[in-house]
């Protein structure tokens, strides 16, 4: 490489490690503003907003759904494995909403520390199988 | 090797041998087509938890591989505009743009389709889309940056450094989904671990994913001889053709 390129090449890489370097630092003052929801241990020891919408994300509780009163309301309990938080949502939940499924849900806590939904998300996971294996992978599992 | 890629580089010589890829590059990229939309659509069995609507993944995760892949192509092209001021590689940046924001736009629109009845949304501000979306504003960029300057050679070189400058994003649209939480779930395949995907759907997925690249490198031979036309039309080989 002539001199002249390898200046150019030098230019090239200290203008890109300082763009990285810029935006690395945003990003970063910016974590709690782009995390797109907290989990229920995060929602527990305070660390989400009061009194302010905000997203809450985790496991449906298996055998938690419940829908009393109305039939339109339904509550059931979200966890990380750690603790646990009661959702309450009156509406329309998506096609993947089921027990042991993450889902991700907006809206603020009530005074008895419960949940209160505005909407409801499925969160899919990353694994894509035929029916029939999951079939076999449960039963495998109910079985050991 | 450094000899065959010097003469790769000048503008008949590319004109010549892109020539002659196309068709061949055509038959290859409809055999991956069907075999994987043939794959894809009618023998990978339906999801366990999704059905059949999980079956845009064979659309939308290529594009969304190709719109990533199509701006690393475009920075790396950037990086010899501004070392070597090849006037090739200026071509291989302006014309991987429309194709790079293309596929960028085909991922947003079927992974929006797919929000609807899965998510229960078509759109929502999480790491993964809102990088995604910039990927596309930063393609419009380029273009646009590109017609706004009327010296080929001038607006070559602005493009490097803006296609140069935009790489940062790349890996963040990658890690997005597991440095922060989102609502777009992790990676399948590209990951280090074995891809949590059954090899049913895996092959169908590859296949697609082969055809995307394929259709990718087509449709670049034919805008790069096109660009090079437009831009050699005063020059003695052109006159010659």
């Amino acid at each position: 490489m002539t001199p002249a390129r390898k200046k150019r090449l030098g230019l090239i890489l200290l203008m890109v490690a300082g763009v990285a370097v810029g935006v690395g630092l945003v990003l970063k003052s910016l974590d709690q503003n782009i995390m797109f929801f907290f989990t229920p241990s995060e929602v527990m020891s305070g660390k989400a907003p009061q009194n302010k919408l905000f997203r809450m994300g985790g496991m449906v509780v298996e055998g938690s759904v419940d829908r009393p009163g109305d039939g339109l309301t339904v509550e059931f309990d979200l966890t990380d494995n750690e603790q646990r938080v009661t959702v309450r949502y009156a509406g329309i939940l998506p096609d993947l909403f089921r027990e042991g499924q993450g889902i991700i849900a907006n809206g603020k806590l009530n005074d008895s520390g419960e949940f209160v939904a505005e909407e409801v998300l499925a969160k899919h996971d990353e694994t894509y199988m035929p029916p029939e294996l999951a079939g076999m992978q449960s039963k495998q599992e109910s079985a050991q | 090797m450094f000899l065959w890629f010097h003469k790769l580089g000048s503008p008949p010589h590319f004109y010549r041998i892109a020539g002659k890829w196309i068709p061949w590059l055509t038959w290859i990229f409809l055999a991956f087509l069907l075999t994987g939309l043939y794959g894809g659509l009618i023998e990978a069995p339906p999801d366990y938890q999704q059905g059949e609507s999980y079956r845009i993944i064979f659309v939308h995760v290529p594009s969304a591989w190709m719109s990533l892949l199509i701006y690393v192509v475009m920075a790396f092209c950037g990086a010899i505009v501004i070392i070597w001021r090849m006037k090739l590689a200026e071509v291989v940046l302006i014309s991987s743009a429309p194709i790079g924001a293309s596929f960028t736009f085909l991922a947003l629109v079927t992974g929006s389709l797919w929000g609807k009845p899965m998510w229960g949304t078509y759109w929502v501000w999480d790491a993964r889309l809102t990088s995604e979306l910039i990927l596309l504003f930063l393609y419009l960029g380029i273009i646009g940056l590109h017609n706004a300057i009327d010296d080929r050679r001038v607006a070559g070189r602005a493009v490097a450094i803006l296609a140069l400058v935009g790489v940062v994003n790349i890996p963040i649209i990658h890690y997005s989904v597991e440095w922060w939480h989102s609502l777009h779930q992790g990676p399948t395949v590209t990951k280090f671990d074995k891809p949590s995907i059954h090899w049913s759907m895996l092959l169908p997925l590859l296949l697609m994913a082969m055809a995307f690249q394929v259709y990718y490198v087509l449709t670049l031979f034919q805008k790069c001889r096109v660009e090079l036309l437009r831009r050699e039309r005063n020059s003695k080989w052109v006159e010659e053709l």
